[in-house]
């Protein structure tokens, strides 16, 4: 049965939402999205009905906070603040409905990207917990890990530049950007192990190839899934 | 967090939509300007980086109790930071129109729990003086409705579903918001101001007390200057 970490949404409840919420955490270039993809599909082929969300997709607020992320004139706060609005506006709008009807919403990140990126930022750790304290437990979280020097490797083999927010540049932590990127990783990872303790998700090697990483989610998802068909 | 010291003075007006406190921060603003005070204003819900969101939300309809929280608080967020915060640190006189506390009342109706509400808000600095500009429902009620010839959707909480009637949800809707201000006014130490009163009595009365609180001499342009330390 269906959760919230704290006390569940205004009029919302937990227990009416039938369906699977399934979530891929992991760094970008981290092959999440490759991954989604193909679960999505294979879940498909088997007859269920699949809903994907991720971060920034909001109707509501989707398009400022891309615009915002241009200017990079926002503090740290209010940049939380943004994607929490993001978050849960999909959140209502979007999960809650496909999962009243009975989809699996296969979410490409979740709270605690958010959560991490908030508290490498020097965010106090029970403002974060308390702001995301609504968010549903998920029927499971895939961690997707690989090591900095992978994760360099696929960012500059598939854009030739690392990006602005995932190096970290915001930070100030150096002003060489592959030193900065392969700090700020570091600085996130260290945040999802302690994160890893308090909300439990199971982490996959993604340092292996994709069809490799794809089975192994597979096999993981086939027994969240006999749960899920038996209900 | 809150507790930083800081060498300016926050002084925040709350109370329902007509209630003449805009009206009334606006004379002690230009009453602070004549001394030549240093002193900055700040309004709910004026961000520009946020406004272009809230007021598609607004109009679409797009917004939950959450997301109508949150937005609003984002928006005071980047005020907080980028404003508020640095011209109390330059130890300015900072005036709020509207503060945290429109959001506890408001979003409280609208369902969002109290304690979320706080931990949400818990970065902001306790202000010097909440001025509560308190009037009878009707009085209040009846100058919204008698000026404007139509209410905005969240304005009259109809997303509340209290009345499928525009003006009846109006009315029921401020007065849950004012049932939790006057909670809020005992809980937090309000200085609520008689608000159907004239305007230049009750002015007098908020100059006043504003002088008796704050060493306004310490906040000049020029002078001791305590601000600049």
């Amino acid at each position: 049965m269906k959760r919230c970490y704290g006390e569940p949404l205004p009029a919302l409840d937990p227990a009416s939402l039938s369906g699977l919420l399934v979530v891929l955490e992991g760094s970008d270039s981290s092959g999440r999205s490759t991954q989604i993809g193909l679960l999505g599909r294979w879940l498909e082929q088997r007859g269920f009905a699949v809903v994907q969300v991720g971060l920034t997709r909001s109707k509501l607020i989707g398009p400022a906070l891309n615009q915002a992320k241009q200017g990079n004139v926002l503090s740290p706060r209010t940049m939380s603040l943004f994607y929490a609005t993001d978050f849960y506006d999909q959140l209502e709008n979007t999960m809650v409905p496909a999962l009243k009807g009975g989809f699996i919403v296969l979410a490409d990140r979740y709270i605690y990207t958010l959560m991490a990126r908030d508290l490498v930022r020097g965010a106090n750790p029970d403002w974060v917990e308390s702001l995301y304290s609504k968010a549903l437990v998920p029927d499971a979280v895939y961690f997707l890990m690989a090591s900095s020097g992978r994760l360099v490797e696929r960012t500059l083999s598939a854009h030739q530049a690392l990006d602005y927010w995932e190096s970290g540049m915001d930070i100030g932590i150096s002003r060489d950007w592959f030193e900065s990127f392969v700090r700020y990783q570091r600085m996130l990872r260290a945040e999802y192990k302690k994160l890893q303790d308090r909300y439990g998700f199971q982490i996959i090697n993604a340092n292996r190839p994709i069809g490799a990483v794809q089975q192994d989610l597979r096999g993981r998802i086939e027994g969240v899934l006999e749960r899920y068909s038996g209900r | 967090m809150p507790e930083e010291r800081v060498p300016g003075r926050l002084i925040a007006v709350e109370g329902l939509d007509g209630s003449g406190k805009t009206t009334q921060l606006h004379l002690v603003h230009q009453w602070l300007l004549g001394m030549d005070i240093k002193v900055f204003f700040s309004e709910w819900n004026s961000s520009a980086i946020v406004r272009s969101a809230t007021r598609k939300g607004k109009k679409k309809q797009l917004l939950t109790p959450t997301t109508f929280s949150l937005i609003h608080a984002t928006d005071f967020a980047d005020r907080y930071e980028r404003q508020i915060l640095p011209t109390l640190k330059a130890g300015y006189i900072v005036l709020c129109d509207r503060y945290v506390y429109t959001s506890y009342a408001r979003d409280a109706v609208r369902g969002c729990d109290q304690k979320w509400l706080r931990q949400l808000y818990g970065f902001a600095a306790v202000p010097d003086i909440v001025f509560y500009f308190r009037l009878p429902l009707d009085v209040a009620v009846e100058r919204i409705l008698g000026s404007r010839t139509r209410l905005k959707y969240f304005e009259a909480g109809m997303d509340l579903g209290l009345s499928g009637d525009i003006r009846e949800s109006f009315r029921m809707f401020q007065e849950r918001v004012m049932a939790n201000y006057d909670r809020l006014a005992e809980e937090h130490g309000f200085t609520v101001v008689d608000s159907s009163r004239s305007i230049p009595e009750q002015q007098e009365d908020i100059r006043r007390y504003i002088e008796k609180r704050i060493d306004l001499g310490a906040y000049g342009r020029r002078g001791r200057g305590r601000g600049e330390r």
